[in-house]
């Protein structure tokens, strides 16, 4: 009936995604194609096949497992034990908060911390040791990325523990299951859906970071992100920013498809 | 349920202190009367002052604060918008390619969008500067916006729409005065989302802004490469005062349109 005017409800709407969603992907593929000098070509793409950009990708790849791991691994016990607690809700809002602080505040506040008179420095000769430069390792890195994607990681870990079913864990205890049997057998598998999710949510950016690669680690790490910022702003070889691009976004459709939820009938293996 | 045990409360403590350490540590050095945020020697105010007394820093906030307003009420309006179009898209296949091409931006990691929006901006003339900072910020507000609105769209029952039609309301009246006082509260949300990621956003502002202009956190980027300086520690206790305000204010107006809404049922 009022489908006309809703239809052209649509038109701002279908113009975005023509223009801010479609051209620039478009455009990225297009400039993957054309050297320093606006010429058509496919060395980009042979350069990013060398053992420079190969490598660059292995690194990047691993670091963005590190930190999906050890977020993954303080997130999930942070989650369980928040579904526990009296007014889990605040307790949510509590740990989301941080979250909402600009990421580079944030980064910055890790610069005091790890720098040589720092308090971590300062409670390592307390003890006796000499302190150590650990601003611009790849520890340091991984640290303050962890901790920036922590919250990202709980939440929705956390909704999924939410949804579960108390009874079905009653049930297993009464059927003679241990605690830890418990849940390897019930939770974890029910709340799959939460992890992959927040896997989803930490490793295709930890994959593209690049603000803190450059103040925590120096230059010491680069990931994919570092170096598409690198090529674009730095180099102004927009040709080569163009084919990480694209490799990039060819990493984050096969890591969605990966960890996407899309077999939601064959829930039962 | 059962009880949490001492371990559980200590894990959860410690999870607690690292997540806020950094930024109590920051606000905390803001009050150092020295120049480091290593040893505290007297408390002041003096860099709070500073912030205040730096005109330029005043423009950035200001330019930061427009350009949020101004791209969370565009992205609003085109959201809305197309959130109200996308449910009278009778065609499941055309819904869900509109659905999957809304969450790319999302999805997106601030790089490629960043890098990409340099690219659409340079082609088609755009000069890099307050322009391309608001159109890039509008445009990845709006699928926010939609994801926030189309929910309270579906859970709306289509009779209501019939019956002030079969009560003789134009299509404008139904517009206004049924659809659109029914999705308020998911309209807000969007809006406050939206802010809060123009807010916040800062590698896709840093591709697309040229030299002239600059948001807050481009601003504390160069500040943060140049090294520490307790301006950007006041800056961040202002920040962290202001988050804190704007999620209780937050919270206190959705669970008072909750009650509102919720008595009306």
């Amino acid at each position: 009936m009022q489908t006309k005017t809703s239809k052209s409800a649509l038109f701002p709407y279908v113009l975005w995604i023509a223009l801010f969603v479609i051209a620039p992907i478009a455009l990225v593929v297009y400039y993957s194609l054309l050297d320093l000098h606006g010429n058509f070509t496919l060395n980009n793409y042979k350069s990013f096949f060398s053992s420079v950009y190969l490598k660059m990708t292995l690194s990047s790849f691993w670091y963005a497992f590190l930190i999906t791991f050890f977020t993954l691994l303080i997130s999930y016990p942070t989650a369980y034990f928040l579904t526990k607690t009296k007014h889990k809700q605040l307790w949510l809002l509590l740990i989301i908060i941080p979250s909402w602080i600009n990421l580079l505040l944030k980064t910055y506040a890790f610069i005091g911390i790890f720098g040589l008179y720092g308090p971590i420095n300062a409670a390592i000769e307390v003890f006796g040791f000499d302190p150590k430069q650990m601003l611009f390792t790849d520890i340091s890195f991984v640290f303050v990325s962890v901790y920036i994607f922590i919250p990202f990681m709980i939440l929705p870990i956390f909704n999924s523990l939410d949804r579960l079913n108390p009874t079905l864990i009653y049930a297993a205890r009464d059927l003679g299951a241990s605690a830890f049997t418990t849940f390897r057998r019930v939770v974890l598998p029910l709340t799959m859906d939460g992890v992959k999710s927040g896997i989803q949510v930490v490793f295709i950016p930890a994959l593209s970071l690049f603000m803190i690669t450059r103040l925590i680690a120096g230059n010491r790490v680069i990931t994919l992100g570092t170096a598409i910022e690198q090529q674009f702003l730095v180099t102004q070889n927009w040709g080569m920013g163009s084919t990480i691009a694209v490799f990039l976004i060819l990493f984050m459709v096969i890591i969605m498809l990966i960890t996407g939820q899309k077999d939601k009938g064959g829930r039962v293996r | 349920m059962s009880k949490l045990s001492t371990s559980a409360k200590v894990y959860l403590a410690i999870v607690f202190i690292v997540l806020y350490a950094p930024i109590f540590y920051l606000v905390f050095y803001s009050f150092n009367s020295g120049d480091s945020m290593t040893n505290f020697q007297s408390f002041t105010l003096d860099h709070y002052k500073a912030v205040f007394e730096d005109s330029r820093l005043l423009v950035i906030l200001i330019n930061t604060v427009i350009v949020a307003l101004l791209s969370a009420l565009i992205s609003t309006i085109i959201g809305t918008l197309g959130a109200i179009g996308i449910v009278t898209v009778k065609d499941s296949k055309m819904r869900n390619t509109l659905l999957s091409l809304n969450n790319v931006l999302i999805v997106s990691p601030d790089v490629i969008i960043g890098a990409s929006f340099l690219i659409l901006f340079t082609m088609v003339g755009i000069k890099l500067g307050f322009a391309s900072v608001l159109l890039a910020h509008v445009a990845f507000s709006v699928p926010i916006v939609v994801l926030m609105v189309l929910p309270k769209l579906l859970e709306m029952n289509k009779s209501l729409i019939d019956a002030a039609l079969d009560l003789g309301a134009s299509k404008k009246d139904v517009m206004m005065r049924v659809i659109l006082p029914y999705i308020q509260p998911g309209i807000f949300a969007g809006f406050f989302l939206a802010l809060t990621y123009s807010l916040d956003d800062f590698a896709v502002t840093f591709f697309v802004t040229g030299n002239g202009f600059s948001t807050l956190s481009v601003e504390i980027y160069s500040m943060a490469r140049a090294g520490i300086s307790l301006t950007v520690n006041a800056i961040s206790g202002l920040v962290f005062f202001v988050t804190i305000l704007v999620v209780v204010g937050y919270y206190f107006f959705t669970s008072r349109t909750s009650k509102r809404t919720g008595g009306q049922q």
